[in-house]
């Protein structure tokens, strides 16, 4: 069926996967109508979808270190867009970005525009430079321009600190989706999910991470489109939601100001009743209702972490040129864009579908037992996700008497809005793969870097390729166990974590990173003084703020990665300028990389 | 792209003297300038004048245009920006004869 080598045969055989994928759906739906039951859909999606990822995973195995390293550096532009995709789009974007904005409108609207943004600083600032370069992780690069072992195991240490703080969101969210699915409690879930992302990594290293992202990225992007589109067509909010829910989005304006939206308080008391991490619509839904500043720190952080965050970066590494690297940048952005500017809608359609009396779905104004008995309320209050009390005691629900979990946005409203329950399964398997696909480029991220910049080439330069891969794999596991630990803990939400993870990023390594290109004159005293320095200081601004201290410039602890940049920025450049300059040799080097044409920095191994 | 123009004669200068590289750079640092004041504008810029544009008579699609900027238009704009930079920035590597070879 398929002639030739693999990589001229990709989209037939993407093709062929998407086609089967979409089968397998029909499939699950006439199984629906024949009466298979919603938890066996579940368990069937989740399952079928993992063990196509394992498959391959196991069939990209391999022994050579580029191969492992950078997937050999031949993956087209465009599947590396979508590869790219999928490892940037985690439990964060695809669970509960939408919740986010479900519950905060206009203030975490940000996120979209901070996640989106980002990537045209890795485009223009850094992605093609270090795909020249010829490194196989980000702190590679940092030790070869700056030189020194010590600039390397800072951008080590920082590399760490941000993607594990990262991955254990990650876990969560795969854990959390495998709890519902399967049925199991979250602390065995939590393993199972991780037990799935090693199958993916493994083996095959970036290779096989590769090729299960790019597949990962079909089933998230249909898993959350396919809902939205649908649901909009069956309220009759208009065929292409993207562009005609304006009304809808109105409409939901005029029902606030009718529920009294922000005019009836909860007490304290009422609100003990409310299960941890739910909450209730309290903020408009499109009304600007955020102070600039706010919503421009939060962009800025994400931007600036998207252009630090090392699991975004390596997949450039992998890219046959330069040039490629480049487009690629933009192909990732595009199929990021698909997903992002739909939240929004689906943000709307939910809300919409539980508020609007007018509808069938909605359950504000019902009565409080009315509410209570309806199946899907009844599921979701079982797992901790929704929750109703009738606080005045008039019998009836208020917009203010209605709680719910942020995941439970994307998860639970095709439930809510009748769709067939093969949907619901159909996005508990995308939000499977949105969370996979990033904990794997996380663990092998952190796993690579420990593996090749510690060991290799610190501890025992001297090891051979087999040692070096069998090194690298045994950390893999040990990073995702000690992930999955944490994460079972459950310290912080998973969109919480996450804007950690841009903020620990932003401010370690953004500007020694930038730097390292564009200005020649910056040194390893510098680099090393830039990363700690700026690490050091975000992380006690987040302490302090988290003990209490009210904090400055309105900077709070999703965007303490301001203070840390800043801190990081000031300390490089004058460190720099304190000391020796780099010597000939670096700053040739730094021409060198940037020109597209010629050798790469770095030998094909290394 | 009179903008483009305008620009590359506002910033000419005599390029005799520098070497080819210095050239290529001169020409790849304008473009990132160019890009990254783009940038700037609709991922900064625009959202210090959330609430001016939530009352603005332009409303695309219908959306009050903070809303729309946030969820479609900023972002739309950034893909088509990065693959805008991408074929200037190729044109420069060409200008120069440092496009890479297939088999690099």
């Amino acid at each position: 069926m398929f002639k030739g080598k693999f990589i001229d045969n990709l989209p037939k055989i993407y093709g062929t996967y998407t086609g089967g994928f979409i089968v397998f759906i029909i499939l699950m739906a006439i199984a629906e109508q024949a009466g298979m039951s919603a938890k066996l859909i579940g368990i069937f999606f989740v399952a079928f979808t993992v063990l196509i990822y394992a498959l391959i995973g196991y069939l990209s195995r391999t022994m050579q270190t580029d191969a492992y390293y950078v997937a050999g550096r031949q993956v087209p532009t465009v599947f590396n867009g979508m590869a790219t995709a999928a490892d940037w789009m985690s439990g964060a974007s695809f669970v509960a970005m939408a919740g986010g904005i479900y519950f905060k409108g206009y203030g975490y609207m940000a996120l979209l525009v901070g996640w989106t943004g980002g990537y045209v600083l890795v485009a223009s600032l850094l992605a093609p430079y270090l795909r020249k370069f010829g490194c196989y992780t980000v702190p590679d690069f940092i030790g070869t321009r700056y030189g020194g072992n010590l600039a390397r195991l800072s951008a080590v240490i920082v590399l760490t600190v941000a993607s594990f703080t990262y991955v254990t969101a990650q876990i969560n969210a795969t854990g959390t989706i495998a709890s519902v699915a399967l049925d199991i409690p979250f602390e065995i879930a939590v393993y199972v999910g991780l037990a799935s992302i090693l199958m993916c990594s493994m083996l095959g290293g970036m290779r096989a991470v590769t090729w299960t992202q790019v597949a990962q990225y079909i089933v998230l992007i249909i898993a959350y489109l396919l809902p939205v589109f649908w649901i909009s067509n069956k309220m009759g909010a208009g065929v292409f939601p993207h562009f005609m829910l304006a009304d809808e989005v109105a409409r939901i304006a005029e029902l606030e100001a009718q529920f009294g939206l922000g005019e009836i308080k909860n007490s304290a008391a009422d609100l003990k009743q409310v299960p941890k991490g739910l909450a209730g619509i309290t903020k408009a839904h499109a009304e600007v209702n955020t102070t600039p500043w706010k919503f421009i720190s939060l962009a800025v952080c994400m931007m600036a972490g998207t252009a630090s965050l090392p699991h975004v970066m390596m997949r450039y590494f992998t890219t046959p040129s330069v040039k490629a690297a480049r487009r690629s940048v933009g192909w990732s952005l595009f199929f990021i864009f698909l997903l992002y500017s739909s939240a929004p809608m689906l943000a709307t359609l939910s809300k919409l579908s539980l508020m609007d009396p007018n509808l069938a779905t909605g359950i504000i104004g019902k009565s409080i037992s009315e509410v209570q008995a309806i199946d899907w309320y009844q599921n979701w209050n079982q797992a901790n996700l929704m929750f109703v009390s009738d606080f005045n005691g008039n019998g009836t629900l208020e917009l203010n008497e209605f709680f719910m979990g942020g995941k439970a946005v994307v998860l639970a409203t095709p439930e809510i809005a009748g769709l067939p329950y093969v949907i619901s399964g159909l996005v508990a398997a995308g939000g499977m793969a949105a969370a996979m696909s990033t904990a794997d480029g996380l663990v092998l991220a952190i796993s690579n870097a420990l593996s090749h910049d510690i060991y290799y080439k610190m501890i025992n330069p001297k090891a051979e390729t087999a040692k070096r891969l069998i090194v690298a794999r045994v950390l893999l596991v040990l990073i995702g166990f000690a992930g999955a630990t944490i994460a079972a803990l459950e310290i912080q939400g998973i969109l919480g974590s996450v804007i950690w993870a841009f903020d620990f990023a932003m401010s370690g390594l953004f500007f020694p990173l930038v730097l390292g290109v564009w200005w020649k004159r910056a040194n390893a005293q510098g680099a090393v003084a830039g990363m700690l320095g700026g690490l050091i200081a975000g992380s006690a601004y987040l302490i302090a703020v988290r003990s209490g201290y009210p904090g400055f410039w309105g900077v709070t602890q999703l965007t303490f990665g301001i203070v840390g940049s800043l801190v990081s920025l000031v300390l490089m450049v004058v460190v720099s300028l304190m000391t020796k300059a780099p010597d000939a040799a670096t700053q040739r080097m730094v021409d060198e990389v940037r020109i597209p044409s010629g050798k790469a920095i770095l030998g094909k191994q290394h | 792209m009179s903008f483009w123009v305008m620009f590359r004669l506002l910033t000419y200068r005599e390029g005799k003297k520098m070497s080819k590289q210095q050239q290529h750079w001169e020409k790849t640092r304008t473009l990132l300038f160019i890009t990254l004041a783009i940038w700037f504008v609709f991922s900064i810029g625009i959202f210090f004048f959330g609430a001016e544009m939530e009352a603005s008579s332009i409303r695309p699609l219908g959306y009050p245009l903070s809303y729309y900027m946030t969820c479609q238009g900023s972002l739309g704009i950034f893909v088509i920006l990065i693959f805008w930079f991408a074929n200037r920035q190729e044109k420069i590597d060409e200008e120069f004869g440092y496009t890479e070879r297939e088999d690099d």
